[in-house]
């Protein structure tokens, strides 16, 4: 049941930023001529796009409306500082080491570490903003150039526009990185933040990832309009992971974007946890003859949390393979939304796809959909998908609990027992028991009904 | 004095269909009872409702364990009293591996025992495990694998007798675990409960056939019939059955509708 936006005719329907704000940041952050111009040029394209409404499919079933512009202005950062971060998001992913560590408290950088090795290598993991300034030649070719596009929809325009920090981590040819490098985003003021990923990696090269997008607890509304690039080379091969746990007073509108090149591989994992309202747009393109892509998102909604994933796989060339998984539980008054499309061109022949979506209802007021679909015009192809909705089952439940295990434990075990396998497709240990404890959280908590 | 599962008038409904009609029995630790009776007699909703399957409504009649009456006790706080079932059927759960499960259970009973208790070690839970896997035959591969996740049918009934070896019961419930053994497994699985047998261990093996019983001869053997059970002997009895079929059972007590 929607309940009719009481403040609405009051409220702004659209986002009350201005060039001024272009011109703000732009100067705070010293940035160069070309990209300047370049906020303004994608300022005027978001100036021609209508917000997305229900009349748009690909909006049609998430109503942000909820949502006061009025309440989302930039925020600036000041007085930030390592020390509110918490502990645990802090902590090496694997052993005692990284090759590199960058910390954002409200956009604004507060930690920044990578190893001798890395800068050996001639790897570029900093700033967008430094980025920019220091290695124009790279950036620029590819800053929402080849993935992400300010064209794809108003809050792409909005985001290229307006961003206001980010990472960027390029490879050269032929370097592995050995060491996961770690981002965290972490947000502790009300208002608005554009964070941007752009990772690039050249050919035969090889990276892991781990992006934090966190904020501490609070009522006050947040807005975070994202954007991520992968750009995978021909040969390398990239293990991306992104995980969400805003505080429930915050809305988010992102754009992410792989491309894969021949023979390269991407293993992107999601995690979607935070939040009052995801609307996340999540596209792998796999653009080189037998370029491979795997897709495992994980989500836990409850209280009333709305999270929607859209997700596509581009099969652009011949011999290409994507995967996806999404699993996911809703409790409360939550509710869930996944699109997944698969789509080939014509003639692009042996081409593998796969996707499912795996929903676990916790309780009889929250409400999931998962809306597959193939776009297929090639004939030699294998392609397949599934949806999947349950409920917690009493039988494993009986089960563990004939062997001595109370109620509580055993439900919490059945549940976390449905991630596990996304679970172990996070390639650090400690990530993994981190978001265990969330969802641990999440499965016995009664969570704010706000 | 040994504890004893006593099982008084019971009736037992699955959707307000009648199963149970009035079942009565006694085993005591040191025990060994067989139960035996055609399909859909009714013998694991027994099993299940001894353990407080919620699926089952009891609509009559008592259950009595050591003592303490089962009706007013959880399915959790029943096995830590010493209960224990090996499923006809066990379920797999995804996500859970077997060790970790178990050393879970055994936490569990040490907890209630003693709720300042740690749990069991690390160390001395692998050694645990490492023994009664070893003898059981099983590979120590099992202990990492999610519960009964993929298990071939002979390797789910070897993984609950390791779960009835682990977690020590006072009396055990097993349901047709002689069924989907070939004739190895059957020796290991039978001799490993044998080896349990003494006068710590009440057995209520539920079984279609004579050979489980070779390892572990029964003191007594009961036929459900239609949710009752309509007749009771010695080891004998099951021999006997085994040429015989249930026909004189049938035309004894009749084919009166549930
Ligand atoms: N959960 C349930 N829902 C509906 N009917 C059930 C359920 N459990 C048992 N029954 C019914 O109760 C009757 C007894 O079943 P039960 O499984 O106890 O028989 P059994 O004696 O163990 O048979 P078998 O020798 O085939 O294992 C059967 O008619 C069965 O269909
Ligand atoms: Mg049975």
């Amino acid at each position: 049941m929607t309940v009719a936006v009481r403040r609405r005719s009051a409220t702004p329907e659209a986002p009350i930023y201005t060039p001024a704000d272009i011109e703000a940041l732009s100067a705070a952050n010293h940035e160069p001529e070309w990209l300047r111009e370049s906020r303004h040029v994608a300022w005027e394209l978001y100036e021609m796009l209508p917000m997305p409404g229900r009349t748009d499919e690909e909006w049609r079933r998430t109503d942000y409306r909820s949502i006061r512009w009025d309440e989302a202005p930039i925020v600036t950062g000041s007085n930030v500082s390592l020390d509110v971060v918490p502990r645990e998001t802090l902590e090496p992913l694997i052993g005692d080491q990284q090759a590199g560590t960058l910390v954002f408290v409200d956009g604004q950088v507060v930690h920044y570490e990578v190893t001798d090795t890395l800068r050996q290598q001639g790897v570029v993991f900093t700033d967008l903003v430094t980025a920019c300034r220091d290695y124009p030649e790279l950036v620029r070719a590819r800053l929402m150039t080849q993935a992400v596009k300010p064209s794809d929809g108003k809050f792409a325009a909005l985001h290229a526009a307006l961003w206001t920090h980010g990472v960027f981590l390029y490879v050269p040819r032929g370097k592995m990185v050995e060491l996961p490098l770690h981002v965290v985003m972490y947000h502790t003021q009300p208002g608005a933040t554009l964070g941007h990923v752009l990772v690039s990696l050249d050919e035969a090269s090889s990276a892991t990832i781990l992006v934090d997008y966190l904020s501490a607890a609070g009522d006050a509304q947040s807005t975070y309009i994202g954007a991520t690039e992968l750009l995978v080379g021909d040969g390398a091969n990239l293990r991306y992971v992104g995980l969400q746990d805003w505080n429930r007073a915050t809305y988010e509108f992102s754009h992410q974007r792989a491309r894969v090149a021949k023979d390269a591989t991407l293993d992107w994992v999601i995690g979607t946890m935070g939040g009052k309202l995801v609307k996340s747009f999540i596209e792998v393109e796999l653009d080189g003859f037998a370029a491979q892509g795997r897709v495992s998102g994980m989500f836990f909604a409850d209280g009333v949390q709305m999270f929607d994933h859209d997700t596509q796989q581009n099969h652009n060339a011949p011999m290409t393979k994507s995967d996806l998984l999404f699993k996911g539980a809703a409790k409360d008054e939550a509710r869930s939304l996944w699109q997944g499309m698969i789509k080939s061109q014509p003639k692009m022949q042996k081409i593998d796809g796969f996707q499912a979506s795996r929903n676990l209802l916790l309780s009889p007021d929250a409400r999931m959909d998962a809306i597959p679909g193939l776009e297929i015009e090639a004939d030699d192809v294998r392609c397949t998908h599934a949806a999947t909705f349950g409920t917690l089952e009493e039988a494993p439940v009986f089960y563990l609990m004939s062997r001595g295990i109370p109620r509580p434990q055993a439900e919490l075990m059945v549940t976390e027992g449905f991630f596990e396998e996304l679970l172990e497709r996070i390639p650090f240990e400690r990530v993994q028991d981190r978001l265990r404890a969330a969802l641990e959280a999440k499965i016995v908590g009664a969570n704010s009904l706000k | 004095m040994g504890a004893a599962l006593e099982i008084r008038n019971l009736h037992v409904t699955v959707e307000d269909k009648p199963i149970l009609r009035g079942v009565n029995l006694t085993v005591k630790q040191g025990e060994v009872h067989a139960l035996m009776g055609p399909n859909g007699s009714g013998k694991s909703t027994l099993a299940n409702v001894l353990l407080g399957n919620p699926a089952y409504q009891v609509t009559a009649g008592q259950i009595i364990f050591d003592g303490q009456d089962l009706m007013e006790l959880e399915a959790d706080e029943r096995s830590r009293a010493g209960l224990f079932l090996a499923f006809q059927y066990p379920v797999s759960i995804p996500g859970v591996t077997l060790a970790n499960f178990l050393r879970l259970a055994i936490n569990a009973r040490m907890k209630a025992a003693d709720p300042t208790s740690k749990g069991i070690s690390v160390s001395d839970f692998r050694k645990l495990m490492r023994a009664k896997m070893d003898s059981l035959n099983m590979d120590h591969s099992f202990a990492g694998r999610y519960l009964n996740e993929g298990f071939s049918g002979g390797e789910k009934k070897r993984a609950e007798i390791l779960q009835m070896a682990v977690l020590n019961p006072k009396i055990t419930i097993l349901d047709e675990t002689d069924s989907g053994l070939d004739i190895d497994a059957l020796r290991v699985v039978s001799e490993g409960v044998a080896n349990l047998r003494g006068p710590d261990l009440g057995v209520l093996v539920i079984t279609h056939y004579q050979r489980i019983l070779n390892y572990i001869k029964p003191d007594y053997v009961h036929i459900m019939y239609q949710g009752r059970i309509v007749e009771s002997g010695g080891a004998d009895m099951a021999l006997r059955l085994e040429e015989t079929g249930y026909d004189w059972v049938r035309e004894k007590f009749g084919e009166e509708q549930a």
